[in-house]
C-alpha cells in the first residue's frame, strides 16, 4: 500500500505536524493563534499573484508568494490594532476576509485563464497532500525541519518573552525581535503547510494539536511534545485517509482527525481534562463534608 | 556611590502626563518606598527607570551609569497580576527565568543554575514547592516566587512593585525580612508601596510622588505630616487618624 511517493508523503506530513504542534503550541500560549488564521487564509492571494506573474507552479515560488501576502496581513492587523480604537479580532476578521476575497476573485482570473485550469491552483484552499510531487515534498520537509530546529534553539527565550515580557526586555532580551521571528516563523508554518492542508483549515494545526495538548500537562515541555505527536498523528492519519479514498481533500480530514484527539484530550486527559477536573471537584466537596461533620460534633 | 539617580524624568500616556520633571538621587544600601496615591504614577516611575516606557523623557543612573541588562545590575519583581498565571510552567521554572539573563541566548540553564534558583526558592520558604505549577499556587505564594525569581538574578539595585499586596501576614513578613537582609548585605531595593500604616516600619529612605517628587531622603526627615498631606491631598483625611498618630508618634 505504501508505495513509494506516498511514504514520501507521509514523511512530509509528519515533518509538518510536528512543526505545527511545537509552533503552534507557543502562538497558542501567547494568544495569537487566530493571527495565524488569518495569515493563512491571507496566503491564497500570494498563491495566485505569484503563479499569474510567472506563470509556474514549482512550490518554492508559490511559498514565496504566499509568504508576502501573509506577512503582509499580520503587519496590517498589528497595524490596526496599534493605530485605530478597533480590537484584534475586528481587525483579524476584516484582515482575514479582505485578503481571502481577494484571493478568490484572483484563482477565478486564474481558472479562466489559459493554461490555468490545469494549474491546480484549487488544491490551495482544501489541500491535496497526496498529488504533491516528490520535489515539493523536499521543500516541504526542509523547511518543517527548520521551524522544528528554531523551536528548539528559542524554547527557554519564547517561554519567558510570553510569561512575563516585562521581565523579559528587563534582563536584556530582544523582546521585540523575538516576538518578530516568532510571527515570522508562524508565517513560515502556514506557508509550508498550504499545498498539503490547504489555506482554509491550515490554521487549524497550529491551533487544535497545541489546545489538546494543553489539557495533559502544566509543563510547557511536554505540551510541546505531546502537541508535536497530536499534530504528526493527524497529519499521517489525514494524509493516509485521503490517499486511500480517492476524492477527498487533506485538509478537512486532518482537522477531524485533530478535532477527535482534542475531543478525548477535553474529557479524559488526567491533568486538565474535564473529568479529572470533576472527579476532584467531588473529592474536594465530599472532603469539605466530613470535615464540617466532624466539627460539628 | 548612589545607588539610583534620576534626572528631569517626565513620562506621557498619550496626551495625559503621568510623570512630569521627576528628580532624585538615592544613595546605595537602602530600603526604600516609592509612596503616593492611587495614579500618582509610582508603577509607571518603576517602569521608566527600567526603560519599559517608549514615552520617557530625561536620564536615568543606575550605580552611576545609564541602565544596561548586560550589567545584571538590576533586579525587579513586577506586580503580581502582571502575567498569566494558568502559564505553564512550576515554581522552579519561573525563579529560572532569573538566571536567563547570566545564561544567554539560546543555551541551556547549567546544573549550578539550577542549584541557584532551588536555594533562592529555600529563602523565601518555597523549596516544597519547586515542582508545584504556578497556576495552583496561593497570591502568597505566587508573591515568594517572583521575589526568589528577582533574588535568583543575583543584582545590585532591585525594583519591587506593590509586593505586598493580596499576600497573607506570614508571606509578608517572609518579604519584609528577606528586604532586609538584602539591605544588610549591602544591596539596594525600591518598593511601590501603598499603605501608610507599615511604611515608616519598613523603609529607612522614602520617595513620596504625586506626579512629581513631593519629598525624598530619609525616612525621618521626609515621613511628615506635612509632606503627606501634600502628596495625598485631602485624601489623608480618610486615614484612621488613631494609626497614622500612633505612626507619627
Amino acid at each position: 500500500m505504501l508505495t513509494g511517493n506516498l511514504l514520501w508523503v507521509l514523511i512530509g506530513a509528519i515533518l509538518l505536524g510536528i512543526a505545527a504542534g511545537l509552533n503552534g503550541t507557543f502562538a497558542f500560549l501567547q494568544k495569537q493563534s487566530l493571527v495565524g488564521d488569518a495569515a493563512a487564509h491571507a496566503a491564497l492571494p500570494g498563491i495566485a499573484i505569484a503563479y499569474l506573474v510567472t506563470q509556474q507552479k514549482d512550490l518554492p515560488i508559490l511559498m514565496l508568494g504566499a509568504a508576502i501576502t501573509s506577512a503582509l496581513a499580520v503587519y496590517m492587523i498589528q497595524w490596526i490594532v496599534g493605530n485605530s480604537k478597533l480590537k484584534a479580532d475586528a481587525a483579524i476578521g476584516f484582515v482575514l476576509s479582505v485578503f481571502f476575497g481577494i484571493g478568490i476573485v484572483l484563482l477565478t482570473i486564474v481558472n479562466q485563464s489559459g493554461t490555468g485550469n490545469q494549474s491546480g491552483l484549487n488544491d490551495f484552499i482544501f489541500g491535496k497532500a497526496a498529488t504533491m510531487a516528490k520535489s515539493d515534498l523536499v521543500w516541504l520537509s526542509s523547511s518543517a525541519l527548520l521551524i522544528i530546529l528554531m523551536c528548539l534553539l528559542f524554547f527557554k527565550e519564547w517561554k519567558l518573552m510570553i510569561f512575563d515580557p516585562i521581565f523579559a526586555k528587563g534582563i536584556g532580551l530582544p523582546v521585540e525581535r523575538l516576538r518578530i521571528l516568532l510571527t515570522a516563523l508562524t508565517v513560515l508554518t502556514i506557508v509550508t503547510g498550504i499545498q498539503a492542508v490547504g489555506v482554509i483549515l491550515m490554521a487549524a494545526m497550529l491551533i487544535i494539536p497545541a489546545a489538546a495538548a494543553r489539557f495533559w500537562s502544566n509543563h510547557l515541555g511536554v505540551i510541546l511534545v505531546t502537541s508535536a505527536f497530536f499534530g504528526a498523528l493527524s497529519g499521517a492519519l489525514g494524509t493516509i485517509i485521503s490517499s486511500v479514498r480517492t476524492g477527498l481533500s487533506t485538509g478537512p480530514i486532518i482537522v477531524l482527525c485533530a478535532a477527535s484527539l482534542f475531543v478525548i484530550s477535553y474529557f479524559f486527559a488526567p491533568t486538565r481534562g474535564f473529568i479529572a477536573k470533576s472527579l476532584k471537584k467531588k473529592a474536594f466537596k465530599q472532603r469539605n463534608v466530613v470535615k464540617e461533620a466532624a466539627n460539628h460534633e | 556611590m548612589d545607588a539610583l539617580q534620576v534626572t528631569n524624568l517626565s513620562v506621557a500616556y498619550e496626551e495625559k502626563v503621568v510623570l512630569q520633571n521627576v528628580n532624585l538621587t538615592t544613595p546605595v544600601g537602602h530600603l526604600t518606598g516609592i509612596i503616593g496615591p492611587n495614579g500618582a504614577g509610582k508603577s509607571t516611575l518603576i517602569k521608566a527607570i527600567l526603560n519599559q516606557l517608549p514615552n520617557k523623557t530625561g536620564a536615568v543612573h543606575i550605580l552611576e551609569r545609564p541602565l544596561n541588562p548586560k550589567d545584571h545590575l538590576v533586579g525587579y519583581v513586577p506586580q503580581r497580576n502582571a502575567v498569566d498565571w494558568d502559564f505553564p510552567a512550576n515554581a522552579l521554572d519561573v525563579v529560572l527565568m532569573g538566571r536567563y539573563g547570566h545564561i544567554g541566548m539560546i543555551r541551556k540553564p547549567s546544573a549550578k543554575d539550577k542549584q541557584i534558583a532551588m536555594e533562592c526558592l529555600k529563602n523565601v520558604g518555597m523549596e516544597a514547592f519547586a515542582d508545584r505549577s504556578i497556576g495552583q499556587l496561593s497570591g502568597g505564594q505566587q508573591q515568594r516566587v517572583f521575589l526568589a525569581r528577582a533574588l535568583a538574578q543575583e543584582a545590585e539595585v532591585y525594583f519591587m512593585d506593590e509586593p505586598f499586596v493580596g499576600v497573607d501576614a506570614a508571606t509578608e513578613r517572609t518579604i519584609i525580612a528577606i528586604l532586609k537582609d538584602l539591605k544588610a548585605k549591602g544591596k539596594s531595593v525600591f518598593v511601590v508601596h501603598h499603605d501608610l500604616q507599615t511604611a515608616a516600619d519598613y523603609f529607612d529612605w522614602m520617595i513620596l510622588l504625586n506626579q512629581t517628587i513631593t519629598a525624598s531622603g530619609p525616612t525621618e526627615q521626609t515621613f511628615t505630616e506635612d509632606n503627606l498631606q501634600e502628596a495625598y491631598g485631602g485624601k489623608l483625611f480618610f486615614m484612621d487618624q488613631t494609626k497614622l498618630n500612633k505612626t507619627f508618634n
